[in-house]
Formats: C-alpha cells, sequence, structure tokens
C-alpha cells in the first residue's frame, strides 16, 4: 500500500514541467497556490536562477490559464523596480502555460515586519509598497489582491509586490468575487465596478495591519479609515493619493482625511518649527528679563 | 533664492525688529532710536549674509545655529563696543539680543529650501 506521502512525491514528479532540451532546468518546488506552482530553476543561457510559475491544469482556455496569460502581459508592460519582471512565458510540450520570472529571495512582509521596529520605519516601508501599485494605477491597471503574502521584502531591502494574476484594466470589469477575504473591496465581492479604489480599500487594511500595536492619533486613524472606507466616493481616488496624505502626515501638514481644530494646526505648527519657535520665545523672554533686571 | 540672499533678507528684518525692541529695554534710546534701527539692521544684513554663506557650505542645523549664535555675539560685541554719550555700554541689551537673532537666522537658512519624506 503506498501512504499519502509517496503518493504525494509521485503526483510531484509527474507534474514536473518538462523543459527537456529547452532553455530552462527545474531544481525544485518553491512553492503553490490556486493558479499553479512555482518552482526554482537555472536559465542556461544566462546562468541565473529564475523562478517559473506553470499552470496546474493540462489543456487550454482554463481559468487558471486565462489569468496566468493575463498576469504575464500585464507584468511585460509594467517597469517598475517594485514589479517582478516577466523574462519569458510559452507553453510546454504538455500544454501547460509557464511564465518564468525574476526569482525574489528575501521574506513576506509578515515575515519581515517584527523587524520593522517604530511607527515612521513602517509608514516608510507602506510608502514604498504604495509605489508600484501607484504605478499600476497610472498606467490603468488594478492589482485587486493585495495582502502580506503579496508582498515580498528583498534581500536588500528592495519591496516587490507579486502576483499579479488578478490584475485587470481600470473600468474594464466588474469585481468577480475573486480577491482574499478580509482584503478584498465590498464592491469587489459583490461583482461591482472597479477601479483603483478597491486597491485602496485592501491598502487601508495593509496599513492598518502594519500600525497595529502603535499608538495611531487621529490623524493616522483618519487616514486608515479614508483609504479603507465602505463606500469607493469615501476613499482615496488611487495609491498615490494615499502616498500624499502620508506624507503630509510624515512632515507635520495639514492631511486631506482630517480637519484639524485651530489649536491643532497651532499646535502643529510649533511642533513642526518647535526649534524656531524655541529661538523666538528665547529672545522675547530674554528681552523682558533683560528690561526688568536692568531696571530701564 | 540662494541661501546668502536669504540670510541677508532675514538677518535685515530681524535686525530690523531688534534695534525696535531697544525701545522696550531701554526707553531711555529713543531719541535715537532711528540709528539705532539703522544700525540694527546693517549688522542683521552683514551676520545674514555670513550665516547663510555658511548655510550654503555647511549642511547642519546645530552647527548653523551655533555659527549664529556666534556671528551675531561677535558683531554685536562690535556695536557694543561703542560707548554711548555719557561713556557707558549697553553690553547685555546689545549682545545677548544680537546673538539670539543670529542663532534664529542660524537655524532659518539651514532649514531653507529642505524638503521631509518619510522615514525609509
Amino acid at each position: 500500500m503506498i501512504g499519502d506521502r509517496a503518493l504525494d512525491r509521485v503526483r510531484q514528479t509527474l507534474m514536473l514541467p518538462d523543459f527537456e532540451g529547452e532553455r530552462y532546468v527545474i531544481e525544485r518546488e518553491l512553492g503553490s497556490g490556486g493558479m499553479g506552482v512555482v518552482y526554482l530553476a537555472t536559465d542556461r543561457q544566462l546562468g541565473r536562477q529564475v523562478a517559473i510559475k506553470v499552470t496546474r491544469g493540462i489543456g487550454r482556455d482554463s481559468m487558471f490559464e486565462e489569468r496566468l496569460r493575463r498576469e504575464a502581459a500585464l507584468l511585460a508592460q509594467l517597469e517598475h523596480p517594485g514589479i517582478v519582471p516577466v523574462h519569458d512565458a510559452g507553453v510546454l510540450h504538455d500544454g501547460r502555460l509557464f511564465v518564468v520570472m525574476k526569482l525574489v529571495r528575501g521574506a513576506t512582509l509578515a515575515g519581515h515586519l517584527p523587524r520593522i521596529a517604530t511607527l515612521p520605519q513602517r509608514l516608510g516601508l507602506f510608502e514604498r509598497i504604495c509605489e508600484p501599485l501607484a504605478f499600476a494605477h497610472s498606467r490603468g491597471f488594478a492589482h485587486r489582491d493585495i495582502k502580506p503574502s503579496n508582498i515580498m521584502i528583498g534581500e536588500f531591502g528592495e519591496v516587490l509586490v507579486l502576483d499579479w494574476g488578478l490584475a485587470t484594466v481600470l473600468g474594464s470589469e466588474t469585481g468577480t468575487g475573486s480577491g482574499t477575504d478580509g482584503w478584498m473591496a465590498p464592491e469587489q465581492a459583490a461583482g461591482a465596478p472597479l477601479d483603483a479604489r478597491a486597491d485602496v480599500f485592501a491598502l487601508g487594511r495593509l496599513l492598518e495591519w502594519m500600525t497595529q500595536g502603535f499608538d495611531r492619533d487621529r490623524r493616522l486613524d483618519a487616514i486608515v479609515r479614508k483609504a479603507s472606507a465602505t463606500t469607493p466616493a469615501d476613499r482615496y481616488e488611487n495609491a498615490a493619493a494615499l502616498v500624499t496624505d502620508l506624507r503630509q502626515y510624515a512632515m507635520g501638514r495639514p492631511v486631506g482625511a482630517y480637519r484639524d481644530s485651530a489649536l491643532e494646526r497651532l499646535g502643529r505648527f510649533i511642533l513642526r518649527y518647535r526649534v524656531a519657535a524655541l529661538l523666538i520665545v528665547a529672545y522675547l523672554v530674554m528681552r523682558v528679563v533683560i528690561a526688568v533686571a536692568f531696571g530701564r | 533664492m540662494n541661501k546668502p540672499v536669504f540670510g541677508l533678507l532675514l538677518g535685515g528684518v530681524l535686525g530690523a525688529f531688534d534695534g525696535l525692541s531697544a525701545l522696550l529695554s531701554a526707553p531711555e534710546t529713543r531719541p535715537a532710536i532711528v540709528g539705532i534701527v539703522i544700525g540694527s539692521t546693517i549688522k542683521g544684513l552683514v551676520a545674514g549674509v555670513i550665516i547663510g554663506w555658511f548655510a550654503k557650505k555647511v549642511n547642519n542645523v546645530a552647527a548653523g545655529i551655533a555659527f549664529g549664535l556666534f556671528v551675531g555675539l561677535l558683531l554685536a560685541f562690535a556695536i557694543a563696543a561703542m560707548p554711548n554719550p555719557d561713556g557707558s555700554h549697553y553690553w547685555w541689551e546689545i549682545m545677548l539680543p544680537g546673538s539670539l537673532v543670529g542663532a534664529i537666522v542660524g537655524y532659518a537658512t539651514q532649514k531653507y529650501g529642505r524638503e521631509g519624506r518619510l522615514a525609509a
């Protein structure tokens, strides 16, 4: 009787993509998801290691093949340091689709985050996560599956957003319900028309998750709430708008998400220019002291 | 606008205010206030351009404040060293405010032209 583990091994071996005589040599499986399996491979032509994503099913025109095809086409159009580049794509001898991508070495966001101890550093990291998404939005695309496991931090601190399999041209589709529960915008789950604000919703949830355990003040809280608002009309237009507000927050300037009271504005102004305020107060106090002390 | 020019303008404005504030700490100087304000403004202009030049060369807020304080003190000393008609000197009344005005110009010229960014 063959055990489950042995059966799994046999299944994996049978499913190994056949690149016999081709450019790539499969080394081992890196991971698998709903869409397919990702393998570590060597590109014999260029002498480098790559990641190869292969669809599960054999045969054409399946849903996952369509997603992989779309991901490859989209990644080929989006050249950005934060988006994993596609090197090659094709069809195996058995009809399965494959996409060859840059091999990313590093940790997922969940694994990396505990090393980021301060709130300003986490906000800085979040800003860098938003950059490739802001770029995609500016090119007319939405990711639609933003979550911690789709974000990797490379060996040298570079941020990469992965898995663009659900990405779409803005305004071209309605939500299909595909996505990840807890991260998916309500309109995406409901099958309503989507735009970049669906990604903003997920980014808002991500920002909330990345800053939990820290004391978020009212302004940062307002930014989180605006990004993850239930109604798209109440959110930021896109990732770039969210980043702009966060930068304003970091510099102690007014943010669009929160209306300061006059006292709060004054307090922030003094805090932002505290050295100058201290010098001016010192000057005025000294003037008074001189007037009093020298009795003139 | 470059830093020396910014320092020149700011130093001149603050110098003028500093001169006017003599009416508070030394009301007996009222008859000579025009001359005091002119002198204080010129001192502010000279200090401002020197401090602004320093800010162009050295990018450090603490150093800028310290340098401004020193330049302000030095020029104020030169003014305070000039005796009044009765032979007295307004040492503290001139040197202390002058040095602090220099420190303010030092800070402002260091900060002028910078932009913030989220921490990496």
